[in-house]
């Protein structure tokens, strides 16, 4: 039994959430006690899976059809768990509101933002829709979104995802909560967006009062803005306490494993007598928008006059902003893409506008692994075949047996059992999805490898085993990386020189240490100050 | 707007040209004519007859010819139909097919979305399920048996409804032709509205406006519902051309005096002009009930533009 006070506005009390699956019970909370006080910041923190959306979910009657609930969740003391919708609707969306991960997609579509901000105003009977209507622009003035009175009459898909964001706060403010439930609400988001909308959030919650549960499996975040922390492992809470406490001491192993996921350490210096893998000058792409009849043609520079060097066993970071053109770079630099101007050279070999016959032999060399390790893998191939397909192609002389033997190998190096070889993707969680997207890229050799965004789908610690993965592969068969990531953590870790994108422009660039310790541009600061890293322990080179 | 429907309108026309130039001359590759009968007429009557129906020029100049009339809204002669056009055959019928198709359609829209939102709401339990049920057998047993029984139960044993004759359009005319039309048409409806409907109250927007507190009407009617209903629009366009023609059974076995039985009769006796007047009506319906789905879609659908 935690404490009760006069203060607390939510208790979460044993709670226990499982849900009914076709191959049985899946135990998603096992007796979870949270409490909520008037005015505070609550983050509850874990890895996917550990049961921390579900929780909340659970208290506002929001599960799937199939979750089955026990124990009490009190708001003011009543208890609200399992009572009717009618019972809910009173508290939800007026004393208690939620803002969601998905800025995309958690607004209606087919209406006006006006609409969808007025709507649980006018529901909760506090107002009318001409008093809701005026209350919606301040309220979007309050969140920061330019022009508020010409705003409201947008359609979800005329904004941003950060303004979307807004646009949730926005509605979730509405009513004066008691408490904000805010479910990893800058997960989806750039950083430097994250970093607006948490400034936001923490300015409101000064002004206004509420207290905030913020779900998160971000640490970096927790320890800006918490005042309290719970830790979830696998539906339990592990640990709770102060934010400091937790950070200064942790008690719990799986704490301590989790302050200690940020990928650390830096890449050994290579020399300058090492082949140049990878020339590039002044590469270009562009596309085309969509033309109609009579419409004059527009073109969007995707990528503007890129040039680069990489060296072998050099990994180029190659960091920017959701649509700065840093993926583009990317293919193009494979020639997945046509140039619209540049040249590109691979070992000497000037590949600009390659055919694809001529590219095919070259194609062994140069691999991608793609960041979404869900969509990458084909669902009806084995983990076998998927991994051996490329041999097909590229080493058609070997037996099925010695291709067997290759996977074998692949699996090996990638730490994985390759026993698990004759199984189908979707029995592997995402971090050995990206392993066998790894090891389908390591068999055949290659020499130069372009990541994009390879560890942005994972947990955290998850994403350090791939970092460090993927840095001894590089160290033993000395391969050169692209890596392209918006994740400055990542990157320093990975990489001996960076280049800063935005807008299909380089805007700085330079080896990885100087970029990470002085900035020179105002843009590569304001990612460094988003993205909040700390300080780098000296001695702590992996290589 | 109004630039779009007139530019949709102007696409229809080389659209048209197309149909009615290959029907054109498909019908003539077909052997056969429509004056060949099983006692063979006499040659001096035969060739009156072509002279009359211009059958006798080269096959290009007929098609010219048709065309020119078809351009001034004339589709010709009936050639098995003696004393009468093309024009006043359908002018007599189309009503009648239009009117019991667009009644079918807006039943089948009506339960067939009823039903569906209802199995979507208690997914997974008995009402789910015998919805489905009632829905698979709705699409696989034939109207030609539906029709037999529900004029034997309703109209003879019972004696509730007149079991054929249109009655000039009256209600009770109407309800048995009505319902066997729409009755596989509700089957695809409430399959259709059950899938999406489901989507849709899983959607993060749906569970935004649940965690709001909103009333159920407005979580499943305004937020739910209306995107729900997209792929049912976009079924409108083939619905309406499915319901024209397939009304060609129906109104054989309750005697009514529609377009279908041109569809028959037209092609059995190489009835140039009635074939290709049916083909043209169809096809510029199958154009409009387009053009309707597409303006309905964008205006359920902020996201579609016109410009």
């Amino acid at each position: 039994m935690s404490k009760i006070n006069e203060n607390t506005v939510l208790e979460i009390d044993n709670l226990k959430v499982d849900f009914e699956t076709n191959t049985g019970m899946v135990h998603a909370v096992k007796g979870v006690n949270i409490h909520v006080d008037s005015g505070e910041t609550v983050a509850i923190v874990g890895e996917s899976g550990s049961g921390k959306s579900q929780t909340m979910m659970a208290a506002m009657g929001l599960l799937a059809g199939n979750g089955i609930t026990h124990g009490e969740v009190r708001y003011r003391g009543n208890n609200i768990l399992g009572s009717s919708i009618r019972k809910l609707n009173k508290i939800r969306g007026a004393k208690v509101t939620m803002i969601f991960q998905e800025p995309m997609t958690s607004l209606d579509p087919l209406y006006t933002i006006e609409r969808q901000l007025c709507e649980p105003m006018v529901e909760h009977g506090e107002y009318t829709w001409a008093t809701a209507k005026k209350r919606a622009v301040e309220l979007l003035e309050l969140v920061g979104i330019p022009e508020p009175a010409r705003k409201v009459k947008a359609y979800p898909y005329e904004m941003s995802g950060g303004q979307r964001q807004r646009v949730m706060i926005a509605m979730a403010l509405a009513n004066d909560p008691d408490i904000l439930i805010a479910d990893e609400p800058t997960t989806a988001l750039d950083v430097t967006t994250q970093a607006q909308i948490l400034e936001l959030m923490a300015d409101l919650q000064k002004r206004l009062g509420m207290a905030v549960v913020f779900i998160t499996h971000d640490l970096g975040i927790v320890e800006r803005i918490s005042d309290r922390v719970y830790v979830m492992k696998s539906g339990e809470v592990v640990e709770e306490g102060n934010t400091k406490e937790i950070f200064g001491n942790p008690q719990h192993d799986y704490t301590k494993m989790l302050l200690d996921a940020e990928p650390t350490g830096s890449k050994a210096v290579v020399p300058d007598s090492n082949p140049i893998v990878l020339d590039a000058k002044d590469v270009r792409v562009e596309f085309e928008t969509e033309t109609g009849f009579l419409k004059p043609n527009h073109v969007l520079r995707a990528v503007n006059d890129i040039s680069m060097e990489v060296r072998e066993g050099q990994t180029l970071g190659i960091v920017g902003e959701s649509g700065s053109g840093k993926s583009t770079l990317g293919r193009a630099v494979l020639q997945l893409l046509p140039t619209a101007g540049g040249r590109v050279v691979y070992l000497g070999n000037d590949i600009t506008g390659a055919t694809k016959k001529k590219m095919q032999p070259l194609r062994k060399e140069m691999q991608l692994i793609f960041q979404d390790p869900f969509g990458s893998l084909s669902p009806r191939m084995t983990v076998g075949q998927i991994i051996t397909e490329g041999l097909l192609v590229h080493e058609p002389q070997l037996s099925a047996k010695e291709r067997d033997q290759r996977a074998i190998q692949a699996l090996e190096e990638v730490s994985m059992d390759p026993a698990m070889r004759n199984r189908y993707p979707h029995e592997f969680s995402g971090g050995q999805r990206q392993r066998i997207a790894i090891a389908r890229t390591m068999i055949l050799n290659p020499k130069l490898v372009v990541l994009d965004e390879p560890t942005s789908a994972l947990d955290r610690t998850v994403q350090k085993q791939v970092v460090e993965l993927l840095r001894n592969l590089q160290k033993e068969h000395g391969l050169t990386y692209l890596f392209i990531s918006h994740d400055l953590a990542v990157v320093r870790a990975m990489s001996d020189t960076v280049m800063v994108m935005q807008k299909g422009e380089v805007v700085e660039k330079g080896l990885a240490e100087e970029i990470f310790s002085s900035p020179k541009e105002d843009y590569t600061k304001e990612l460094l100050a988003a993205a909040a890293l700390k300080q780098h322990k000296p001695g702590n080179q992996i290589f | 707007m109004l630039r779009y429907v007139l530019s949709r309108l102007l696409s229809a026309i080389p659209t048209l040209f197309l149909i009615i130039t290959i029907s054109f001359f498909l019908m003539r590759v077909a052997p056969g004519g429509p004056f060949d009968l099983e006692r063979p007429l006499e040659a001096k009557v035969m060739e009156n007859l072509n002279k009359i129906y211009n059958l006798d020029k080269p096959l290009w100049e007929q098609y010219l010819i048709y065309l020119k009339s078809v351009l001034s809204g004339d589709f010709g002669p009936s050639f098995f139909f003696r004393d009468f056009s093309i024009n006043e055959l359908f002018a007599q019928s189309l009503p009648i097919s239009m009117q019991l198709g667009l009644s079918a359609l807006a039943l089948a829209l009506a339960v067939g979305g009823f039903l569906g939102v209802i199995a979507a709401l208690r997914q997974n339990k008995g009402v789910d399920y015998s919805v489905m049920a009632v829905a698979t057998l709705g699409v696989t047993i034939p109207n030609f048996v539906v029709a037999p029984i529900l004029t034997l139960i309703l109209g003879v044993h019972y004696g509730w409804l007149p079991v054929g004759g249109w009655g000039g359009g009256a209600f009770v005319n109407m309800v048995l032709p009505v319902v066997t039309l729409a009755l596989p048409q509700i089957a695809v409806v409430a399959r259709l509205t059950r899938g999406s409907m489901i989507e849709a109250l899983r959607s993060n927007h749906v569970r935004t406006a649940r965690a709001y507190g909103l009333s159920g009407y407005t979580v499943v009617v305004v937020h739910a519902l209306r995107g729900a209903i997209l792929p049912v629009v976009s079924y409108l366009g083939p619905a309406a051309a499915a319901l024209l023609t397939g009304s060609v059974v129906i109104e054989t076995i309750f005697g009514i005096p529609g377009i279908g039985r041109y569809f028959v009769q037209g092609a059995l006796n190489r009835d140039y002009t009635l074939v290709m007047g049916t083909v043209v009506v169809v096809a510029c319906f199958v154009i409009i009930f387009n053009l309707i789905v597409d303006l309905l879609y964008a205006m359920l659908d902020p996201r579609v533009r016109f410009d």
